[in-house]
């Protein structure tokens, strides 16, 4: 038994791009004592979940470890036979990968899963791993801990599949747990019950931790100690609190910057009324549930609409009910007060090109063959019927104003980072020259630092091209950041709407206040005093709403 | 010369196999004239003279040099099996991206016209439709055409539906863009992998369907080489301890195989897989 649980020196991985072998990780280290919480910050390519799994001696495909030791418990893993690694891999470091609804097998249930790894590994028999199953399922807080091991993964919610993965994890007593990213695909509200559980059960087990994450704000709830890494290199390490409170570098600062609140002072009533939905209700055909209930909503010329909501509150079918995709069952859109036409099919091309779409997977809205210069030109020459080197040259002007090079018109997608692809994806709704544009959670999929600038952008262009934006998002940092006015949806309804300024200020309506409190703050005891609220009964849960 | 040394390196042993088995025969088709000692249908010696004598392969049934013979037949056959191919690719891929692209009762209707050709078995339709039309080569071409375009349909529905629900189609689609654009513009260029694939096994399946019918004697007529014909006309050999109908044989399993080993190899590159997995 030595001193460190964990001790990687000076580790070097490369990974193979392109035909050359490049470094991820430049010659880190760490150190982790028992029960102690690592957390690992840092924006996509920073290289920590490569790192964070080197504690498994393990490398994704296309990835080596060139040079570096990695000791667990005093026992050198760089270099081991695969027979060694998995004897202390799912045994002596287990893995919570980010997202549980891939990693479960969808053919075994959920107690049949989690047997596997301690019956493996010669820890226990079937019927003892049973009893062990139910008693992690209550530890962590799911519902019916005796017989949820009996469903499938496709039988229980999200978060819910999560917090099974944990009870895996922590199922064969490990030294060691590796959380990569676990709540980054759940929503606000159920992010907060699972990470609740998580701490609770590794501090009760005195479980070591390593917590992977571009969200500073939930590792400042779990970890003890920080690690912020860049481009495979370490900008700065220390006690979270510390960190917090004083950071050191540039770097880190920029990530501990809350998202700047701006604010938006207007008159209402004497403001041009663009985009009226009006009593819309609708349901997708053959379906028996309305996914929209009675919603009515205005968008005024060249200001924000943002419109909040979680998984399944149907913020996204609103999108598709105003751009034709999806013909409500009641109700209409009224365009300038004119009704626009139920089916996307049946509408005149004007009335196409004033609504325009962003897309919050840049990947995939844009064809994987087609240049930048084609996906921008396309609707310059479709629309406005401008063609040859006028159409070069209004491309060019486009690219200018995302702020990108014009070199670029000449690549293809996949040769753009995110930020980039979703400056190339608000280009080409540019280009429509429209009077709305919807953005479907433009920023949902890209790290902090590079959704900003695209923020940015975004409101730049509104106040020189008086453009529309109704802003789809479920996070409320973008929403206090850009929104004019806010819509709160919960299951298909409206549940609040009004000014940024109503609807941000107390008293709140139960579900908005849930959304708010739900959003984590860079204060390391947040977590804890939520908790805490919640079971004394002075903040609202999700149980408390659906009553 | 650069570009062709990289595709090569980029090979594995079975694939640089395949390819030097297709490349040697394609040669052999396409310089045929040049390449063969003797005529097609000239009569140059005894019935099956011997292996390894005077003439190199031998000579078959009637006294017509082998060697010419299988090289005019790698030229007749695979001719007639790429033209047959792409008749069957165009057709079956155009509908079969209509039918992804416009869905409902249009798909529903191409898609049961499809299943009710496709169950019926190959050989005995084109048996069947061949007898009553008649053997020139447009027959063939067009026969072998549609029975092979049903699968292809299949495919290039199946390929088409998984592109059409990405967010670009979609894109497209909000534009107002009309059928043609969406089928050639956003959907063909992301299919041509997978289609290409499907081109090179058809291909082979094309090929052994024309051996079948040469051998059976509803192909290509005599006195045109085709290897099927030559295994059939050369068959009865076997008995007086001739070995003359394997070389064909050999033939149609070699170019079969080597087409197999690419389409392997290009399918497992397309797929992303590493070869480090």
């Amino acid at each position: 038994m030595s001193e460190q649980l964990l001790e990687v020196k000076d580790l070097l991985i490369e990974a193979d791009i392109d035909g050359q072998w490049k470094p991820i990780v430049n010659h880190l280290s760490m150190t982790l004592q028992r029960g102690e919480i690592l957390g690992l910050i840092g924006e996509s390519g920073a290289g920590k979940s490569t790192f964070g799994l080197a504690a498994l001696g393990y490398t994704k495909p296309g990835c080596r470890i060139v040079s570096g030791s990695i000791k667990l418990d005093g026992v050198e893993l760089v270099g081991q036979s695969d027979a060694e690694l998995r004897k202390i891999r799912g045994n002596k470091v287990a893995y919570v990968a980010q997202s549980a609804a891939a990693s479960f097998n969808p053919a075994h249930t959920l107690t049949e899963q989690f047997a596997e790894s301690p019956v493996q590994h010669g820890k226990m028999k079937m019927a003892e791993a049973r009893k062990r199953s139910i008693e992690l399922f209550r530890q962590l807080d799911l519902p019916d801990p005796e017989h949820i091991g009996e469903r499938y993964p496709h039988q229980v919610s999200g978060g819910q599949l999560q917090r099974a993965m944990t009870a895996m994890a922590l199922g064969s007593d490990p030294d060691i747990i590796i959380f990569d990213e676990p709540t980054t695909a759940l929503d606000v509200t159920t992010q907060i019950e699972v990470l609740g559980a998580i701490k609770e059960a590794v501090k009760a087990r005195n479980v070591a931790a390593i917590y992977i994450s571009h969200d500073l704000a939930v590792v400042a709830q779990m970890a003890d100690r920080i690690m912020v890494l860049r481009y495979g290199n370490l900008i700065e390490e220390g006690n979270a609190r510390e960190m917090l409170a004083n950071p050191k570098e540039a770097y880190t600062q920029k990530l501990l910057n809350v998202r700047t609140v701006r604010e938006s002072r207007y008159d209402h009533d004497k403001e041009d009324i663009q985009l009226k939905i009006v009593n819309v209700t609708a349901r997708y055909p053959g379906t028996s549930v309305d996914v929209l209930k009675n919603i009515n909503i205005e968008i005024i010329k060249g200001k924000t609409v943002a419109v909040v909501g979680e998984s399944g509150s149907g913020k996204s079918t609103l999108a598709r009910v105003i751009t034709g995709l999806l013909p409500p069952s009641q109700g209409s859109v009224k365009f300038h007060d004119r009704e626009l036409t139920p089916k996307l099919r049946d509408r005149p091309k004007k009335d196409l090109q004033s609504i325009q779409m962003i897309y919050q997977m840049a990947d995939v809205a844009m064809n994987p063959r087609h240049k930048i210069k084609d996906i921008i030109g396309r609707p310059v020459e479709f629309y406005l019927g401008v063609k040859g080197k006028a159409r070069e040259q209004r491309v060019l002007e486009l690219l200018h104003h995302i702020e990108l090079p014009e070199e670029f018109g000449e690549r293809y997608p996949a040769q753009l980072s995110g930020g980039e692809k979703q400056r190339v994806c608000i280009a080409r709704a540019l280009a429509a020259e429209p009077e709305l544009i919807i953005c479907d959670e433009v920023t949902s999929a890209l790290d902090q630092l590079v959704a900003e600038g695209i923020l940015d952008l975004l409101l730049d262009l509104q106040k020189e091209l008086n453009v529309s934006y109704l802003f789809i998002t479920h996070d409320l940092a973008t929403v206090k950041a850009i929104a004019d006015e806010i819509v709160v949806m919960y299951r298909g309804a409206v549940v609040e709407q009004g000014t940024k300024a109503e609807i941000l200020t107390p008293p709140y309506e139960p579900y908005t206040e849930l959304l708010l409190s739900s959003v984590p703050e860079m204060d390391p005891d947040w977590l804890d005093d939520l908790v805490e609220r919640r079971k004394r009964g002075e903040a609202p849960t999700a149980e408390s709403i659906s009553s | 010369m650069k570009h062709f040394i990289a595709i090569w390196n980029d090979l594995n042993l079975s694939a640089r196999i395949g390819l030097a088995i297709v490349a040697f025969f394609a040669f052999c088709a396409i310089f045929a004239p040049w390449l063969a000692p003797y005529g097609e249908s000239e009569i140059v010696g005894d019935v099956w003279d011997p292996i390894g004598g005077e003439f190199f392969l031998g000579t078959d049934q009637i006294g017509r040099d082998l060697l010419s013979r299988l090289i005019f037949g790698a030229r007749n056959t695979m001719a007639l099996a790429i033209v047959s191919t792409m008749v069957s690719f165009t057709a079956g891929a155009v509908l079969g991206f209509i039918a992804a692209t416009m869905g409902g009762r249009v798909d529903q209707f191409l898609s049961r016209l499809v299943d009710v050709v496709i169950s019926i078995p190959t050989l005995i339709a084109s048996l069947i439709v061949l007898s009553a039309v008649g053997t020139s080569t447009s027959t063939l071409i067009i026969v072998i055409g549609i029975i092979y375009a049903m699968p292809v349909f299949r495919i290039s529905r199946a390929v088409a539906m998984d592109i059409e629900v990405m967010d670009y189609v979609e894109a497209a689609r909000l534009r107002g863009e009309g059928l043609w654009w969406l089928m050639s513009k956003e959907i063909l260029p992301n299919a041509m992998t997978p289609l290409a694939a499907e081109f090179g096994l058809r291909f082979c399946f094309v090929f052994l369907l024309i051996a079948s019918l040469s051998f059976l004697g509803l192909g290509l007529q005599p006195p045109l080489a085709d290897w099927g014909a030559m295994v059939r006309g050369n068959a009865d050999g076997i008995a007086w301890g001739f070995m003359h109908p394997l070389l064909p044989a050999a033939c149609i399993a070699a170019l079969t195989i080597g087409i197999n080993l690419l389409i392997d190899r290009w399918v497992f590159k397309a797929s992303g897989l590493r070869d480090d997995q």
